[in-house]
C-alpha cells in the first residue's frame, strides 16, 4: 500500500475523533465513545501504522533502529494502554496514536513528493537527448534511433532540430543553442570544421556532421554522469550527522522511559499523565530530518549548478570553497581570449618567416599566432633541420646551415640584444604584449609582438570577487612586464610572472600558507595547479582533462562564472548549516518541551501536537532544500 | 511499591536498549562467488540490510540484487556515495545495482537518509 493510501485512511477514521474532540465543550459526544474510538483507532493501527510496525521489528531484530521504531513504539503504546485504561473505566486516549499515525504520513507524503522533486531535476537532462538521427547509410540519408549511431556516421540535421551527439561538422553551417549544456543564452555560430554538443538545439541553417563520440561517451552523458556522483557525494559535515544518527533513536528511548519514570515515580503523576510526556518525547524526536538535510541541500545546489552550465564535483569542494581566501588565476585563456595576434614585427624581413618555420610543429598557443601570421602574409618558406625545444624558454633548430632559435626573455641569458632593440621590447611589453625573440648564430635579429587581449567580461569578474573580499592573483609565464600591463587593466591584485608551467604548482602550495586558495585555469597545461589547489576551476571546453582535475568545472567560458560557482557553493552550504542547525535545535528544544521539563510554565505538548512537530520537522528541512533552487546568484559587483 | 517496581523495570528496559543496540553483535557477512567472470549477491532490504557486509573480487563485474521488503519510506532509496548511485528500490522488486570493482578498498552504502549502513569490500 502506498503513503498516500495509508494517509488517506489514517485520514478518514480520525476526522470523526477529531470532530468529536471539537463538539466535546458543546455537550456532544461520539456517539458510542470509548468503544467507537477503539474500533476507528484499531483500523487506523491495523492499516495505516502496520508497516511502520513491521518495518521497526524488522531493524530491531537486526539491532537496529529507525524513524519508524520511534513511531511504532510511541503510537502503540498510546494504543495499548489506552485498551487497559478502557477495560478498567479511566481515561483513554485513543486519538493521539490515531492523530500521530495521521501526521506522520501526512509528513512524509509531501517528503515524498519534495525528495523526488529534489533528485529529478537531472533526470530531466537526459530526457533533453534527440531520439533519433537521420544518419547517411550506403549513400543515402536514413532516420535511425539514437543508440544505432555509431562514431564516424555522417548526420544531416535540419533547422529546429536536435543535435544527436558529438561531432565535427563537414558541411554546411548553422547558429546552435547550446544553452542546455553550457548555460549560455546566446545561440553560437559554427562553420565546418568546428564541434558540436549533442542535445543541442540548431536554429536556422542545415548541416552534416561527423560523430565523434556516442553513447556514453558524449558530453551530456559526462555532465549527467558527473552531476549523479556529485549530487550523491558525501559532504564532510556529514560525518557528524552519522554520529548522531546511531546513537539517536535509542537515546531517545532511553530519555523517554526516564521521562516516564521521573513523572510518575517521583513527581507522582498518574500512569496516564506519566505516559503522555513519554510518548510524546518519542513521537517528537526526528532522526530523519538530520539525516535529509544535507544530501537533499546538495542535490538541489548541484543540480542547479549543472543547469548553469557549474558542475560543482561534490559535497568536498562544496565545503572548501567555504574558506577560500585567494583566487588564483592562469593569463592565457583564462583572463584572456586564448586567441593571441601578432600585432608589431620588428626587425630584419626574414623575421617572420625564420619564426614561422621554427614554430611549425611547436603546440605552444603563441606558435599558432606566428603561423597565422605568416599564412596572412604569405612568407618566403625556409627548409629547418635538428628541430629541439629548449625547457621554458623556446625552441631552436637549424635554418639555411644557421642555427636559429625563438624563445622568450629567458633567451636574454644566453646571447646578446642591441640596446635599441632592448627599448621596443620594453615598450611594446608595457602595451601588455608578449615579446617573442627570434635569433640567429647567438644575435637577436627581431621582435614579434604578441598580444593576448583580455576577455570584455574579466574586469567585471574580477571586480565581484574583490568585492567579495577575496584575493586576487594572476599566475602566468608571461614576462612581468606584460603581465602586469594585464592585471592592472582587469584589476586583478598581484601578479607572479616568469612561471614555468612546471612550477605553477608549487606557487599555488607558497599561497595556501596564507589560507585556502582556489586555481582557475582551462586545464590545459595546468592540471597539477589545479588538483594542487583546495578548490581546482576547470574553465570552457570541457576536455577530459579539466573534468578529471578540477573540483568545479565551468562549462562557458567566462569567468564570471567563477563568482557565480562561489556564490552558489557557499549558498548551498550555507543551506547545509541552515538545515543542520534547524534539525538539532528542533530536537534539542523539542524533546524537553515533550518531556514536559516547562510543565510549570504551563508549556506541554500533547502526542498529537508532537507528531505534528516531527512531521513538519522534516518537511521543513526538504523545502528548505528545493527552495535553494530559488536563491538568487548574482554577479553583481556590489553584491 | 508499586512505584519502586515499576522504577526497576524501567532502570531495566534502559539497560536491555543499551545492549541492544550498542553491545557487541554479529553482522550478516557474504563473500560473492564468482561465476563464468560474474559475481553476483541478493541483497535483501528489511529493517535493515542484509547481508550488511559484502566482499566482493576486484576485477570481476558485480551486481548487487536489493529487494526491499520493508514498507518504510526510510529505506526507499538506496546510496552509492562513492560511485554516485542513488536507486530507487520499489517495494518487493528486485533491482540489480552494478559496481564498478576496479579498485579496491572499503566503501559505505546507505539509505536515502544516511540512517541505515552497509559496507562493500572490494578485494
Amino acid at each position: 500500500m502506498t503513503i498516500t493510501k495509508r494517509f488517506w485512511i489514517a485520514l478518514i477514521f480520525s476526522l470523526p475523533m477529531l470532530v468529536g474532540m471539537i463538539l466535546i465543550p458543546f455537550g456532544i459526544h461520539l456517539p458510542g465513545g470509548t468503544v467507537t474510538q477503539f474500533i476507528f483507532t484499531t483500523i487506523v493501527m491495523a492499516v495505516a501504522a502496520r508497516p511502520f510496525i513491521q518495518s521497526a521489528w524488522a531493524s530491531f531484530k537486526k539491532h537496529h533502529s529507525n524513524m519508524d521504531t520511534l513511531v511504532a513504539i510511541g503510537t502503540a503504546t498510546a494504543y495499548i494502554y489506552s485498551i487497559y485504561a478502557m477495560f478498567t473505566n479511566q481515561s483513554v486516549f485513543f486519538e493521539s496514536a490515531a492523530f500521530v499515525v495521521t501526521f506522520v504520513l501526512l509528513g512524509q507524503v509531501f517528503e515524498e513528493r519534495m525528495r523526488n522533486n529534489a533528485s529529478n531535476a537531472i533526470e530531466k537532462l537526459v530526457d533533453l537527448q534527440a531520439k533519433e538521427a537521420e544518419v547517411m547509410r550506403d549513400g543515402q540519408l536514413v532516420k535511425i534511433p539514437l543508440e544505432e549511431v555509431v562514431t564516424g556516421d555522417l548526420i544531416r540535421v535540419k533547422p529546429g532540430q536536435k543535435i544527436a551527439v558529438d561531432g565535427v561538422i563537414t558541411e554546411g553551417g548553422s547558429t546552435i543553442d547550446e544553452s542546455m549544456v553550457t548555460g549560455e543564452s546566446m545561440p553560437v555560430a559554427k562553420n565546418v570544421g568546428d564541434k558540436v554538443i549533442g542535445s543541442t538545439i540548431n536554429s536556422n541553417g542545415t548541416f552534416m556532421f561527423k560523430a565523434e563520440k556516442v553513447g556514453k561517451d558524449t558530453m551530456l552523458s559526462q555532465i549527467v554522469e558527473l552531476v549523479k556522483k556529485a549530487q550523491n557525494s558525501h559532504a564532510p559535515i556529514q560525518n557528524l550527522t552519522d554520529k548522531v544518527s546511531e546513537i539517536f533513536v535509542p537515546a531517545v528511548l532511553i530519555l523517554s522511559i526516564l521521562t516516564f519514570l521521573v513523572w510518575y515515580v517521583f513527581l507522582g503523576a498518574t500512569v496516564a499523565q506519566a505516559l503522555i510526556f513519554g510518548v510524546s518525547v518519542v513521537v517528537i524526536a526526528c532522526p530523519c530530518a538530520l539525516g535529509l538535510a544535507t544530501p537533499t541541500a546538495l542535490m538541489v545546489g548541484t543540480g542547479r549548478g549543472a543547469k548553469m552550465g557549474i558542475l560543482i564535483k561534490n559535497g568536498e569542494v562544496l565545503e572548501e570553497v567555504n574558506d577560500v581566501k585567494t583566487v588564483v588565476f592562469d593569463k592565457t585563456g583564462t583572463i584572456t581570449k586564448g586567441k593571441p595576434e601578432v600585432t608589431d614585427i620588428v626587425g630584419a624581413e626574414d623575421v617572420l618567416s625564420i619564426a614561422s618555420a621554427m614554430e611549425e610543429s611547436s603546440e605552444h598557443p603563441l606558435a599558432q599566432a606566428i603561423l597565422d601570421k605568416a599564412k596572412e602574409k604569405s612568407v618566403a618558406k625556409f627548409d629547418v633541420t635538428q628541430f629541439k625545444a629548449i625547457e621554458g624558454k623556446g625552441v631552436s633548430a637549424k635554418v639555411n646551415g644557421q642555427t636559429a632559435f625563438v624563445g622568450n626573455d629567458k633567451l636574454l641569458n644566453d646571447v646578446e640584444i642591441k640596446p635599441e632593440m632592448k627599448d621596443q621590447m620594453i615598450q611594446l611589453q608595457n602595451e601588455a604584449k608578449t615579446v617573442v625573440f627570434v635569433g640567429l648564430d647567438n644575435q637577436i635579429i627581431g621582435l614579434i609582438a604578441i598580444q593576448d587581449a583580455p576577455k570584455e567580461t574579466s574586469k567585471e569578474a574580477i571586480a565581484t570577487l574583490k568585492a567579495r573580499g577575496l584575493k586576487t592573483v594572476m599566475l602566468t609565464g608571461d614576462n612581468e612586464r606584460v603581465a602586469k600591463a594585464i592585471a592592472d587593466e582587469v584589476g586583478i591584485d598581484s601578479v607572479i610572472a616568469d612561471v614555468l608551467p612546471s612550477d605553477k604548482a608549487d606557487h599555488v602550495k607558497a599561497l595556501q600558507e596564507n589560507g585556502k586558495v582556489a586555481f582557475v585555469g582551462d586545464g590545459i597545461n595546468d592540471a597539477p595547479a589545479l588538483t594542487m589547489a583546495d578548490v581546482g576551476i576547470a574553465m570552457g571546453s570541457g576536455t577530459d582533462i579539466a573534468i578529471e582535475s578540477g573540483g568545479i568545472v565551468l562549462m562557458k567560458n567566462d569567468l564570471r562564472d567563477v563568482a557565480k560557482a562561489l556564490e552558489l557553493s557557499r549558498k548551498t552550504f550555507n543551506r547545509i548549516k541552515l538545515n543542520l542547525f534547524w534539525a538539532f535545535v528542533y530536537n534539542v528544544l523539542g524533546i524537553p518541551v515533550a518531556a514536559g521539563l516547562f510543565f510549570t510554565l504551563g508549556l506541554t505538548l500533547s502526542p498529537e501536537l508532537a507528531g505534528l512537530a516531527m512531521a513538519f520537522s522534516s518537511l521543513s528541512v526538504v523545502t528548505s532544500s528545493v527552495l535553494l533552487n530559488k536563491a538568487k546568484i548574482t554577479t553583481a559587483a556590489t553584491a | 511499591m508499586t512505584r519502586i517496581i515499576v522504577l526497576i523495570i524501567g532502570l531495566a528496559i534502559i539497560g536491555f536498549i543499551l545492549w541492544w543496540f550498542f553491545g557487541k553483535h554479529e553482522v550478516a557477512q557474504t563473500t560473492a562467488t564468482v561465476n563464468d567472470d560474474n559475481q553476483s549477491v541478493d541483497v535483501e532490504v528489511n529493517g535493515g540490510y542484509s547481508p550488511e557486509v559484502i566482499t566482493l573480487k576486484k576485477g570481476v563485474p558485480a551486481v548487487l540484487n536489493f529487494t526491499r521488503k520493508d514498507a518504510s519510506s526510510c529505506l526507499d532509496r538506496v546510496v552509492f556515495s562513492d560511485f554516485g548511485i542513488n536507486q530507487e528500490l520499489p517495494q518487493n522488486e528486485k533491482q540489480a545495482i552494478k559496481i564498478d570493482t576496479t579498485k579496491a578498498g572499503e566503501y559505505q552504502w546507505a539509505c536515502g537518509m544516511d540512517m541505515f549502513h552497509g559496507k562493500l569490500i572490494i578485494k
